[in-house]
């Protein structure tokens, strides 16, 4: 069977939504399935290593800046590797990082790796709160996807690029427009932490197929009651 | 009037007037505190930190208290609400000490102008509501740079975000560990500033004692930390029950058993020294306080739940959170926990905190833990992917079910890890079963 080989890109600088949880989710669903399950993080002025998924998190404002100096290499690496058909999960500043560039509230910009069609402004507030998620991939059932987003950044996406779920409750990637985050193919970017993927284990297991490649092929289920409730509880409170 | 407000706030049994009569006294007169502070007869010192304010300042009223008569603020009531009301109560003492949020420092020492500021340490905290750590730190060096020229400085050098401000002043007291012994194998993940503020670097460290508090340098620029004036040597843990070390001042050496557990205690230890050395006190005494000190609110506090031991441990944020688990972790015994995660403001809203806690660490110790709180079942899953076995993990979101189900046991210990409002509904419940003293009786 064929394991998960994830790249966790500036563990060291992007790290501070509790990034790691994301990991641990991904490790924890593919040990439970006896999937092999490997690591490796990236830091600055290492080489991109090979993966079935990219990891980018968010990070302070400074370190962003840092990684920001980094990345501009692996952009022709990283789309090789998606195209080939690696997955990105992109979180937060690391979402911001996909697109062509981020300009700070004073005007001074910020090149992004150019991944995906977007741009992001600073505006003069963050946004900051409990969000809600409907999330229709593929063409399948709407799912529900909880967390909480704090970012100054307004993302705008490219002509005929799709957003990766529709604003229940929050502000989404603007406040304007309705969507939050971008999906194109395997390419998830978001402003969701929480962090993500322990409250939508179905968004960690529709990379981990995505990501090994696995076309419809399922995943044994899990017992995912404490998962159910923990959103179940966190889309409540979002709605009050 | 304030006063009055004070009394009827009290007596509708809603908190203890903690802050409101400071609220309606600052809301009519905004210059309040400073006017106040002024029948201070020595003044007033401020402690301000991520983790630990409320137990430094409960521990320098230990040091000072008596002789001196104290005018404090309660216990978290630490905005300037909470500083106007504890002068309302009583602005005819000695000194004021005062425990200060970090993101309220900038204002309050503008209004009090206190003879003494302490800074303890800067971790993240509940980015939803103070922003990044910079944040902050950019509003410390704001407040340290209109600081009167008389006014000290005491700063924990081992925070090298800290040591950042007021580095030049004259009359700064730095404080730190020196004992390579008691030093982490490593860096923990959460760490926070571990690139030079300076010329960002990577910080080398002889020693890390927590998070990123330790004997740093970097390599690239040489800045180091500073000399310390206030240290602790040859650390020695008791278990859960105390800390012994040896307090290292310019006025000389003591030995000192401090009564409560962990490497965070000594720092909180060492600031609460630092604080009461600079306004005056002995060595003999500094020593005597600490030994006969008794926890803050929530902080290592001890309750009997039926036939059950129970201990009281307040969690807020990584830093802490870990430190406390490190601690409790360090005895390797099996346990029963209850763990109450809230996510009102005061805990902040956004939860992710608690992955970057290491409840790893006591993935083989946790028998049974009992989540409560508004996100029990957050915290039953975060456990759950720490390892914790699912057949051991209870979420029970009513918290006076979760302690039935906590004091049900025929015997042992549980300790009760709750975030802030947590713990003030925690301690409402065992105050009307008659356990605990309400919150706000303890600083008077």
């Amino acid at each position: 069977m064929s394991g998960l080989r994830v790249a966790h890109l500036y563990p060291e600088h992007l790290n501070i939504y509790a990034d790691r949880g994301n990991i641990a989710v991904l490790e924890h669903r593919c040990r439970w399935r006896d999937i092999p399950f490997e690591v490796v993080g990236v830091g600055v002025g290492d080489v991109l290593p090979d993966a079935d998924l990219y990891y980018i998190g968010g990070g302070q404002d400074r370190d962003q800046l840092l990684v920001a100096g980094d990345i501009a290499r692996h952009a022709a690496p990283l789309a090789e590797q998606v195209a080939a058909g690696s997955a990105v999960l992109a979180v937060c500043g690391g979402y911001q990082l996909l697109g062509h560039y981020y300009r700070g509230y004073q005007g001074d910009e910020m090149r992004g790796i150019g991944l995906v069609d977007l741009v992001t402004e600073a505006g003069s507030t963050r946004m900051i709160g409990n969000i809600v998620l409907e999330c229709s991939l593929d063409g399948g059932a709407p799912r529900r996807l909880v967390g909480f987003e704090n970012h100054a950044g307004r993302t705008m996406l490219g002509e005929g690029v799709e957003p990766l779920g529709r604003v229940i409750s929050g502000n989404g990637n603007n406040g304007r427009d309705g969507g939050e985050g971008v999906r194109v193919g395997s390419v998830v970017g978001t402003y969701v932490h929480g962090p993500l993927l322990p409250k939508n284990a179905w968004l960690a297991d529709w990379l981990i197929v995505r990501a090994r490649r696995g076309g419809d092929e399922p995943l044994a289920p899990l017992d995912d009651r404490l998962e159910d409730e923990a959103q179940r509880v966190a889309a409540r409170i979002a709605a009050r | 009037m304030a006063r009055a407000v004070a009394s009827l706030s009290r007596a509708s049994g809603r908190g203890g007037g903690t802050t409101l009569p400071g609220r309606m006294l600052l809301a009519v007169q905004p210059d309040a505190i400073g006017r106040l502070a002024t029948g201070l007869r020595q003044g007033s010192a401020v402690i301000s930190a991520t983790n630990g304010k409320t137990t430094t300042a409960k521990m320098a009223a230990a040091i000072l208290s008596p002789p001196l008569h104290l005018t404090r603020n309660t216990a978290g009531a630490n905005l300037a609400s909470g500083i106007a009301s504890a002068l309302v109560r009583d602005h005819d003492a000695d000194l004021g000490v005062f425990e200060v949020d970090e993101a309220a420092l900038e204002g309050v020492v503008a209004g009090l102008k206190p003879r003494l500021v302490v800074l303890g340490n800067l971790f993240r905290d509940q980015l939803d509501r103070y922003g990044e750590l910079e944040l902050i730190a950019a509003r410390w060096r704001a407040m340290c740079d209109r600081l009167p020229e008389g006014a000290g400085l005491v700063s924990n050098a081992d925070d090298p975000l800290v040591a950042s401000i007021g580095r030049e002043r004259a009359r700064h007291t730095w404080f730190g560990l020196d004992d390579p012994a008691a030093a982490l194998p490593q860096m923990q993940h959460a760490s926070d500033s571990k690139w030079c503020v300076r010329c960002g670097a990577r910080y080398a460290y002889r020693s890390v004692y927590l998070g990123h508090l330790g004997d740093w340098a970097c390599p690239s620029c040489g800045d180091a930390r500073p000399a310390l004036d206030v240290a602790a040597r040859d650390i020695a843990p008791e278990g859960l029950e105390a800390v012994r070390f040896r307090l290292c001042t310019p006025q000389g050496d003591a030995a000192v058993r401090l009564p409560l557990p962990g490497v965070y205690n000594v720092y909180n230890a060492l600031s609460a020294a630092a604080l009461a050395l600079r306004v005056g006190a002995g060595l003999e005494q500094v020593r005597n306080g600490l030994e006969r000190f008794s926890a803050a609110f929530g902080r290592f506090e001890r309750v009997q739940l039926g036939a059950v031991d129970a201990v009281l441990l307040l969690v807020k944020n990584p830093a802490g959170a870990n430190e406390v688990i490190r601690t409790l972790a360090g005895d390797g015994a099996a346990k029963t926990l209850l763990v109450a995660l809230n996510d009102r403001i005061a805990d902040g809203r956004d939860v992710s905190w608690i992955w970057d806690v290491d409840f790893e660490l006591l993935a083989a110790q946790a028998d049974r833990v009992v989540c409560t709180g508004t996100r029990a079942a957050e915290m039953g899953m975060r456990l759950k992917y720490a390892d914790v076995p699912e057949q051991g993990i209870e979420v029970e979101p009513d918290m006076a079910a979760a302690i039935d189900r906590v004091s049900a046991a025929p015997s042992g210990t549980a300790y009760l890890l709750a975030t802030y409002t947590a713990m003030l509904d925690l301690r409402g419940l065992l105050e009307q079963r008659r356990l605990v003293r309400p919150y706000w009786e303890e600083a008077a």
